[in-house]
């Protein structure tokens, strides 16, 4: 049974399409890379598998349901690109991990004792259960980014979809990252992730998913790093997942004098 | 001397201890989402509400709280459509709110400014057994819901789209959300007044917020802030013959000044009780260096 099917969708805003008849099927067990430019619409195919942008065209089934009936919202885990933007409230770690067993107790059970191992089982899968009880603010980038990936699978999922999971994300938390995703396709779930660059991921990949300008532009076994991505220690960065170099900052308020 | 021996008294304590719980519960939501001047927002709107019921020579309590909720989900709708026009419309909706109340309370038989007053700065001492009782179980009703549902609205105003994905009925916590402010607001204009509601639902979380590290320990700390400032309030301004209101978020604003200094003073102590500290993991420097 397919867990993800997407047939001939299209998705547009304003007027303007991103999406044009794109169609994929995912199947239990698979692991999908979706890759493409920044801007080719690879975000907007997995958020629309979310319900979380309308088609204006096609349909789309999680497993075989379509995805407006579609209730059982527990077993799809979703790990956002980052945090939501800090408000100022603090939260520690185990209180945003704790959100990711509301899909399954729902908003009227208070948490019990499966939904504390859950949360504990999730951070210690990828490691960060020493640091439970400190706020999220306090984590670095690469490590919000793991409790975010710790919320999802507290939800005990089948389908986890990831949104640039790893852009701008350290090393350590790269490989702490691989692991858990590892360790939940061996346990026979099903991922689909957007990426702009494969690392440490590389060898889970089983597809890769080209998009190209709303299209898919190639299926098939995950490409080979070319040119300098090959070089090993090659750290590749998003310029736009990273704060802006202090030097880069410098260079405007110069053209402003010139004029 | 005893303050407590007269009945209106002790009624205006109740009222300020239930609004001095209720208010930071449900403003600790409000300042995660970003929205911490809603209330008094809503505030100008209850005003239209109270205007109706004096017109009508009905409780302004309920018709407040009626027009409040009406004018909050129009706002929550508004919002959940992220136009940038919301903006302006808020706007609109504020000043037509407060304007209309104006008007309103001024065509109604009770025409003297001493009833406006009275709804916009607070009166405790002129609530009557009826009022409490309204206050005590709508404060209550507003106190459950949100210590009930923390975690989904946690989750929601924390990460409103990862809430959807996990099949959250959203979009009715939002309306729930918009209907309980309007509540607490109304509630609160016999204490606080219509136009210092905000302070008691947003200064607490504030002054909670500077100490503590998670958001249930904010939450309980922000209540207790509350309680204490809105039971202090009613005592010192007995004493001090000041309006209950603004002298409780005077108080307020002080527990928020002495926890602010006292957090930074504990900062500056610990850097220099411990110079040679251990060098620090990069990725928190990092993150450090982010957060400025």
């Amino acid at each position: 049974m397919s867990v993800v099917s997407v047939r001939h969708a299209a998705v547009g805003y304003d007027g303007r399409e991103i999406l044009h008849d794109i169609s994929l099927t995912v199947s239990a067990g698979e692991v999908v890379a979706i890759l493409g430019a920044n801007g080719s619409g690879k975000s907007t195919l997995v958020r629309s598998i979310l319900g979380l942008v309308p088609l204006s065209h096609g349909r789309i089934e999680l497993f075989g349901t379509a995805q407006r009936k579609f209730r059982d919202w527990a077993r799809v885990g979703y790990v956002p690109q980052r945090l939501g933007a800090g408000s100022g409230v603090p939260a520690t770690v185990g209180e945003v991990v704790a959100s990711g067993r509301l899909a399954r107790r729902g908003i009227f059970r208070p948490a019990g004792a499966v939904d504390k191992a859950a949360v504990q089982a999730a951070l210690t899968d990828v490691g960060l259960i020493d640091r439970i009880n400190d706020p999220v603010t306090t984590l670095s980038g690469g490590q919000q980014q793991r409790t975010l990936i710790a919320r999802a699978l507290a939800g005990k999922p089948d389908l986890l979809v990831l949104d640039e999971p790893t852009a701008g994300v350290d090393a350590a938390s790269q490989e702490a990252f691989a692991g858990a995703l590892g360790r939940f396709e061996e346990g026979g779930g099903t991922i689909v992730l957007v990426a702009h660059e494969l690392g440490p991921l590389r060898p889970l990949i089983d597809r890769a998913v080209v998009v190209h300008e709303g299209r898919v532009a190639h299926e098939g076994p995950p490409p080979e790093p070319f040119g300098h991505h090959a070089d090993p220690g090659h750290d590749h960065v998003h310029p736009h997942a990273v704060q802006p170099a202090p030097g880069i900052c410098v260079a405007p308020a110069d053209r402003i004098t010139a004029n | 001397m005893d303050l407590f021996q007269y009945d209106f008294m002790i009624r205006a304590l109740i009222g300020a201890l239930i609004i001095g719980l209720a208010a930071p519960a449900l403003g600790i939501y409000l300042v995660q989402r970003r929205l911490s001047l809603i209330g008094d927002g809503i505030g100008h709107v209850a005003l239209t509400g109270v205007g109706v019921g004096l017109l009508l020579n009905q409780s302004p309590v309920i018709s407040a709280v009626i027009v409040a909720a009406i004018g909050a989900v129009g706002v929550e709708l508004i919002r959940e459509r992220g136009r940038t026009s919301g903006d302006l419309a808020l706007a609109l909706l504020f000043y037509g709110g407060i304007a209309g109340g104006v008007v309103l309370v001024a065509l109604s038989n009770d025409a003297n400014s001493n009833s406006l007053v009275q709804y916009l700065f607070g009166s405790l001492i002129t609530t009557s057994p009826q009022d409490i009782a309204v206050i005590a179980v709508l404060g209550l009703a507003v106190l459950v819901a949100m210590v009930v549902f923390r975690p989904a609205l946690f989750a929601v105003c924390n990460d409103e789209e990862y809430a959807r994905v996990s099949g959250l009925p959203v979009r009715a916590l939002n309306l729930m959300m918009a209907v309980t402010t309007a509540v607490t607001v109304t509630i609160a204009m016999r204490t606080v007044g219509l136009l210092l509601v905000s302070a008691l639902m947003v200064i607490p979380v504030a002054a909670a917020q500077q100490v503590t590290r998670g958001f249930r320990t904010t939450m309980v700390a922000a209540m207790t802030i509350g309680l204490v400032a809105a039971g202090a309030g009613v005592v010192v301004s007995a004493e001090a013959d000041t309006p209950p209101g603004a002298t409780t978020v005077i108080l307020a604003l002080a527990v928020f000044v002495a926890i602010t200094a006292a957090a930074a003073a504990r900062r500056l102590l610990r850097r220099r009780a411990q110079p040679p500290r251990e060098i620090e993991p990069p990725d928190v420097v990092l993150q450090e260096a982010e957060v400025r």
